[in-house]
């Protein structure tokens, strides 16, 4: 399913002539919707994206231009990545940008490349996205006038393949490991050179920037967290998918456009697998907007949000995710190899009330010990989900520690 | 012009050397691996901090200058 909150002015935006015939859509009909591109300098481009306020949607929502500029402002032939990876189990907003509208990510990455000098464009997408790759392909074929060369690259899966210096490290070597930086990939990326990797939704809005301007783009959203977003609702919702919304959108909004709640929620997972739990008591009132979202330590991320129903067992959840993440270290580093096995060992402890005395507390300083420690940010994404889990789930660990839970379980993909 | 230290926690595998030599800047958690309490070494811990560089023997840890590590 995907769609957009109906009724909010200004929607469609990235979505717009999404129809449902699960095709990809061709040259001819995304310029209908969108017109064709406009000759653009890559000064104005710039300039047009940094005045945007536009910010990667790959989950480290690092602001998009200075990114440009990094890259733009080095010397020599530079390249850049379409970070199609998509590593996030519950996420499925690139493989639908990917895979239903390739143009307009192909129009933001021809546009990024002029931006910094490119002359290529490699889109990497990960094995679980492979059903874009006859979509991409296509679409690739049917634009012959780009100025830059496409090139597509599928890798294997795996929760940290979608991390910077991975998939400059898989381009190069065919290793898919994190390396240690600096340098960094703007500096130094794929073949050697300066290289610019954008998640594909924040090239779809760099598309849109282009076409229609900043001050447009700030029609929607709110004055820190302007435009638009896709996120990926799942968990106990009647129809769960990618949506599109405006920031600062109110999370029981969006929760009303998937459908509404299938049961009275406990608490919802914000921003994916390295993100934060949010109690429902606290949620509905909350706008999905950064400065809301940070006053609960939480932050869109990636764009995934999954409700947990009442029915369901946040503390064993959490339990079941923390060793996912403990399983998806890729045990180059120590703290990660060691601390995140330790912390979902101990977390499992807590949820099947097997926790010994100081569990809890020697879990918090585990999580406060592996943060930053590691070559890419791992380990703190995972800290960050098990101390937001411990804190929220509380009451669940009172009530654990005589005996394991009996709740449902939600299925949260661990995968 | 500041001295930092830092680790290449993909080289290091737990020696614990730097510890041992640098116990004022860098404590070992439960595994063996550095955590380092004060990236700023003080100038009085730069010698110690070059023993403690220099002993690593996978040479994980590094002593940049922090005018340019922000970079």
């Amino acid at each position: 399913m995907s769609a957009w909150l109906e009724g909010h002015p200004g929607l469609p935006r990235l979505l717009a002539g999404l129809d449902d015939s699960g095709a990809p859509m061709t040259l001819a009909q995304h310029a209908a919707v969108h017109g064709t591109l406009p000759p653009v300098h890559p000064h104005e481009l710039i300039e047009a994206v940094q005045a945007s306020g536009l910010r990667g949607r790959g989950g480290a929502d690092f602001p998009t231009a200075r990114k440009l500029q990094a890259v733009a402002g080095r010397r020599g032939v530079s390249a850049v990545v379409v970070n199609g990876s998509e590593t996030e189990p519950a996420s499925q907003k690139d493989r639908l940008l990917l895979s239903r509208l390739p143009h307009l990510v192909l129009d933001g990455a021809v546009l990024a490349a002029d931006a910094v000098g490119a002359r290529e464009v490699i889109v990497q997408i990960g094995d679980a996205a492979r059903g874009s790759l006859d979509a991409l392909q296509g679409a690739v074929a049917m634009r012959p006038d780009d100025p830059v060369s496409v090139q597509i690259v599928t890798a294997p899966q795996g929760y940290v393949a979608g991390e910077e210096s991975a998939v400059v490290n898989y381009l190069n070597r065919g290793v898919l490991l994190p390396t240690f930086v600096p340098p960094r990939p703007f500096e130094r990326g794929y073949r050697g050179r300066p290289t610019l990797i954008q998640n594909p939704e924040t090239l779809a809005q760099v598309a849109l920037v282009a076409r229609f301007g900043e001050r447009w783009y700030r029609e929607l959203g709110t004055a820190t967290d302007p435009g638009s977003a896709l996120v990926t609702v799942s968990g106990a919702v009647e129809v769960p998918g990618v949506y599109e919304l405006a920031f600062g959108t109110r999370l029981d909004d969006l929760l009303e456009a998937a459908g509404g709640p299938t049961e009275s929620l406990r608490a919802l997972l914000v921003g994916g697998y390295f993100g934060t739990w949010v109690d429902a008591d606290v949620a509905h009132a909350l706008r999905l907007a950064r400065e809301d979202l940070r006053g609960v330590g939480a932050a869109l991320g990636s764009g995934v949000i999954i409700a947990l129903g009442q029915s369901s067992c946040g503390l064993h959840e959490s339990a079941r995710v923390i060793d996912y993440l403990a399983g998806q270290s890729v045990r180059q580093c120590g703290p990660c190899t060691h601390g995140l096995r330790a912390i979902a060992d101990s977390t499992g402890a807590l949820a099947s009330g097997t926790a010994q005395a100081g569990e809890h507390e020697r879990l918090l300083r585990w999580a406060a010990e592996v943060r930053g420690r590691g070559a890419c940010h791992h380990p703190d994404g995972a800290a960050r989900f098990v101390v937001s889990a411990l804190n929220v789930f509380a009451p669940e660990i009172e009530s654990h520690r005589r005996g394991g839970c009996t709740s449902a379980p939600a299925g949260f993909p661990v995968a | 012009m500041s001295e930092r230290l830092r680790v290449n926690a993909i080289a290091c595998e737990g020696h614990g050397q730097c510890a041992e030599l640098l116990p004022e800047l860098i404590r070992l958690d439960d595994w063996g691996y550095p955590i380092i309490e004060h990236p700023e070494v003080p100038r009085e811990l730069s010698a110690h901090a070059r023993r403690a560089v220099a002993a690593c023997p996978t040479l994980a840890l590094l002593l940049e200058r922090s005018d340019r590590s922000g970079a």
